[in-house]
C-alpha cells in the first residue's frame, strides 16, 4: 500500500534526488520528514518494488549510445522465457521483454533493445547473439528508429499538490 | 567528460545505497570526496549527460499503467498523425520506426482504464488502428550503458 505520506515523498522526488552530500537529509526537508523517515519510506517502497532503483539515468544519445534496434522475434512460448532470461544477461541489451502479440500484423513476442555506437555495432551484435542461441530460425524482423518525436520521462502525478515528472522505463 | 565522470556513471547505474550518505562507497571506491562526487554529478547533469538521479519507479506498482503501442502511418501523413498523437500528455516516447508499423509509442497512465480510453481517441482522431502490445513479461529492464 502506498500512503498519501509516501505519494508526497515521490512528488518531492520528482525533480530527482537533490545533489548534495546527504539528499535525503535535504528531501525531508522539503516535504517536513526527518531524514529517518525518508530513508525508512523509500527502503519500504523498494521492498515493495514500488521503486525499482536509485540512480543514475543517462542521456545514452548525448553519451555516445547513438543507433538503437528494436530486435523481435516469434518464439514459441515453451521456449521464450528460457532464451528471454539468458538475453537478460548479455551485454549490449538495455532491455528484454516479452509483449502481446497482434497477428496477422505483428507475430513477435520476445522484445530486445539492443544499444550501440552505431548501426554496424548494433547489428554486428544482434547477429552475435542470434547466432549464440539459435534465434533467426525463428520469424525476425530489426527496427531500427528513425525520427525521435517525443521523449521524456513517462510521468507520474500523485493526487495533489501537482509536480512534474517521474521516470518509468519504456512500455 | 573525463575518465573518472565514466567510471562514476557506470557505478552510479548499478544504484546507490539508500542511506544518510549515499555518496560514501563511490567517492571510497574512487578516492574522491564525496563533495566532489557530488561535484561531478552535478556538472554532469547541467551538461546534460545525465538526466536525473534518483529513483525509478514501477508505473504498475503506482496503481498506473505503462504499454507499447505502434501504428501504420501513412508516409504524406506522418507528421500530422505524430502530431495528434503526441498531443497527449499519456505519450511519452514516440519513435519513427523501419517497418509497415512504423510509429511506435509508449504510453503511461495514472489509471489502467485510460489506456484504453487514450487508444480509442488516438483511434478515432486519426482514422487509424492502433496495435497495442503491453508487456507480459519483463527479463530485463536495466538499461545499463557501459561507458
Amino acid at each position: 500500500m502506498v500512503t498519501e505520506r509516501d505519494k508526497e515523498l515521490i512528488g518531492a522526488l520528482q525533480k530527482g534526488l537533490p545533489l548534495v552530500r546527504r539528499p535525503y537529509a535535504a528531501l525531508g526537508e522539503r516535504v517536513g520528514m526527518g531524514e529517518q523517515e525518508v530513508l525508512r519510506r523509500l527502503a519500504d517502497l523498494r521492498a515493495k518494488g514500488v521503486i525499482r532503483r536509485h540512480g543514475v539515468i543517462v542521456r545514452h544519445h548525448e553519451l555516445g549510445y547513438r543507433a538503437n534496434a528494436m530486435s523481435v522475434w516469434a518464439i514459441p512460448d515453451e521456449r521464450i522465457d528460457d532464451l528471454g532470461e539468458q538475453l537478460a544477461g548479455e551485454p549490449g541489451v538495455t532491455l528484454c521483454y516479452r509483449r502481446r502479440t497482434a497477428p496477422p500484423a505483428w507475430p513477435y513476442n520476445l522484445y530486445c533493445m539492443i544499444h550501440g555506437q552505431d548501426r554496424e555495432a548494433v547489428l554486428a551484435r544482434r547477429r552475435e547473439l542470434a547466432e549464440k542461441y539459435g534465434l533467426d530460425q525463428w520469424a525476425h524482423r530489426v527496427l531500427f528508429s528513425g525520427r525521435r518525436f517525443k521523449q521524456r520521462g513517462a510521468w507520474y502525478r500523485p493526487p495533489q499538490p501537482a509536480p512534474e515528472k517521474a521516470e518509468v522505463r519504456h512500455g | 567528460m573525463d575518465e573518472m565522470d565514466r567510471e562514476l556513471i557506470n557505478r552510479l547505474q548499478d544504484g546507490i545505497a539508500v542511506t544518510d550518505r549515499p555518496f560514501a562507497e563511490v567517492a571510497q571506491a574512487l578516492e574522491l570526496t564525496e563533495e566532489s562526487v557530488v561535484e561531478r554529478l552535478r556538472r554532469l547533469v547541467d551538461d546534460g549527460k545525465l538526466s536525473r538521479f534518483g529513483p525509478l519507479y514501477n508505473a504498475e506498482r503506482l496503481g498506473g499503467a505503462v504499454t507499447l503501442v505502434a501504428m501504420a502511418v501513412p508516409e504524406e501523413r506522418y507528421e500530422q498523425v505524430a502530431e495528434q498523437v503526441n498531443a497527449h500528455p499519456e505519450v511519452s516516447h514516440n519513435y519513427a520506426r523501419e517497418h509497415e508499423l512504423n510509429m511506435w509509442f509508449v504510453l503511461s497512465t495514472e489509471r489502467p482504464e485510460q489506456i484504453e480510453q487514450t487508444l480509442a481517441a488516438i483511434e478515432s482522431e486519426t482514422g487509424l488502428p492502433v496495435y497495442n502490445m503491453p508487456r507480459e513479461k519483463e527479463y530485463y529492464i536495466g538499461l545499463r550503458f557501459q561507458l
